[in-house]
């Protein structure tokens, strides 16, 4: 059973006053957290906090906020891209953007020195267009009451509601949110590694070894499959129907940028070679009597899920952004989920697990080759 | 009568170690082979990008065809095992979405001798393809 300790305190309350601490003790350097950017619609955006006194009550860091501006694992892999982090650094992130990490990491794209990693279990996060209006601040009620009960809130990003990996797989320390009724007055730190132990040393609170996984989890797991079916099932199947979800994009590549596991500092679908001599246009228009452009977007589509399914982790920050309303991160995750099961590999489950496309069993797939 | 008229057009990624020189070694010696694989050679069939597949297919072609070395007898020792993952891969994919291009594609082990393989193989692939008929993206302006 894993260590934990039960703070006195609601949830929120207990992340500030354990970030604040950190802070105030030097134990870390920094925070990345969510936090306010002022703005009459309160703008969020994740922020490296070095002041304690923005985890005070009503202060600029919004840790717990159910909101994801970015992908924090693409934030945490630029932060330690060049060279690892000089000196401990706390980082509260979804569990999604855990993994996002975990998988850049492989990819030689960051590193986790020096990091603290806190995540909680997690009931979700609204769409950036909720944010954006301003609908976030109304919506929080709702959504910790939703919380509370181990249920997801109906707005939350779909992809959320189909998220069957919210308890996060790496973090020092895990917050219990998902089905804790007394999240209000009472919070639980799991502290799965020895560092996540160290960190909170000194903190007010009772030690106990619990379970993570309460009921509450598991019917929220019944729950989010039934959902994740459902979503999936909604996916249209078959080449027209695909040139018609697709024929939608108009190429911003909006959805690469965001992608935490796009990491390519020059795409493909960006580069010369995707940019075709003017004869190849002319034959082609008079082939087929006429080309859509830009040209290329089902086939960046398809590139994409080519090169990204096998470690998407399904945050839908695609979704979220995409102007042309195409359901990506639905379309991504339905194909991540085949193509994952067919190796038999979770994305930013063990950074020590080979990415699949990287490695081969001598003795396996026979019958791809016929 | 139109089916009869149909000659796929197949785009053959061949490893130049082996099937390259399988298909090279057919045509000297005059094995019966349908006009229909076009050939690009490549130096592994690890090289083959899942990239080229696609746009092979989106472009217009009826089946593509992806030929390496038998598993263990790799020029480069393991190219042709990661070819065979992303096949893999790319099977999956094209099996989640309904693509008609998962019997489209097809992964064959053909050794550098052995040329009356590969003429199978181009044969018996070329013959599937025209059961499927033409592919549907041929006229596609949504690409």
């Amino acid at each position: 059973m894993p260590e934990g300790l039960k703070i006195n305190k609601g949830a929120e309350d207990a992340v500030r006053g354990l970030l604040r601490s950190l802070l105030e003790s030097g134990r870390v350097n920094g925070v990345l957290a969510l936090g306010r950017t002022g703005g009459a619609n309160g703008g969020v955006a994740y922020s490296l906090f070095t002041d304690p006194g923005a985890f005070v009550a009503d202060g600029a860091a919004l840790p717990l906020l159910p909101f994801m501006p970015a992908n924090a694992g693409g934030l945490l892999s630029r932060l330690t891209l060049r060279e690892p982090l000089a000196g401990p650094v706390a980082a509260v992130v979804k569990p999604c953007e855990l993994r996002a990490f975990i998988e850049l990491v492989k990819r030689s794209q960051g590193s986790l020195d020096n990091l603290l990693l806190i995540s909680s279990t997690c009931g979700g996060v609204y769409p950036l267009d909720v944010g954006a209006n301003g609908g976030l601040k109304e919506r929080l009620p709702r959504y910790w009451e939703a919380v509370k009960q181990g249920v997801l809130d109906d707005d939350v990003r779909p992809t959320c509601r189909a998220c069957m990996q919210f308890i996060p797989d790496n973090a020092d320390i895990t917050v219990a949110l998902v089905g804790e009724e007394d999240l209000d007055t009472q919070c639980t730190l799991f502290l799965n590694t020895e560092k996540g132990a160290e960190f909170v040393e000194g903190l007010e609170g009772t030690s106990l070894s619990d379970e993570l996984e309460t009921e509450q989890i598991k019917r929220s797991h019944g729950q989010r499959a039934a959902y994740r079916e459902e979503l999936f099932a909604g996916v249209e199947v078959g080449m027209q129907e695909l040139i018609r979800t697709f024929g939608r994009c108009i190429g911003c590549h909006a959805c690469k940028t965001v992608c935490p596991i796009c990491y390519c500092s020059l795409c493909y679908f960006d580069s010369q070679d995707c940019e075709y001599l003017p004869e190849i246009y002319e034959s082609e228009l008079e082939r087929k009597g006429g080309l859509r452009l830009p040209p290329n977007t089902t086939f960046f589509q398809l590139g994409r899920l080519a090169h990204v399914s096998v470690s998407c982790v399904g945050c839908g920050m695609c979704t979220d952004v995409c102007p042309a309303d195409i359901p990506v991160s639905t379309i991504f995750s339905k194909v991540g989920a085949s193509v994952q099961a067919l190796f038999d590999y979770q994305p930013g489950k063990d950074v020590t697990e080979e990415i699949p496309l990287m490695t081969f069993e001598e003795e396996e797939l026979a019958q791809v080759a016929t | 009568m139109e089916k009869q008229e149909f000659t796929p057009k197949i785009v053959g990624f061949l490893c130049n170690w082996c099937s390259y020189t399988a298909a090279d070694t057919a045509g000297v010696s005059r094995l019966q082979m349908p006009p229909s694989v076009m050939v690009v050679r490549v130096m592994c069939s690890g090289r083959v990008d899942p990239l080229f597949v696609l746009s092979a297919f989106l472009r217009g072609a009826d089946g593509v065809l992806v030929a390496g070395c038998w598993p263990g007898q790799c020029h480069y020792q393991k190219g042709n095992l990661h070819a065979r993952r992303r096949a893999a891969m790319l099977k999956s994919i094209f099996e989640t979405l309904g693509l008609e291009m998962g019997d489209r594609f097809r992964l064959s082990w053909v050794s550098a001798s052995e040329a009356p393989r590969f003429a199978e193989v181009a044969k018996g692939f070329t013959e599937e393809v025209e059961q499927l008929g033409p592919s549907s993206i041929w006229d596609e302006v949504f690409l």
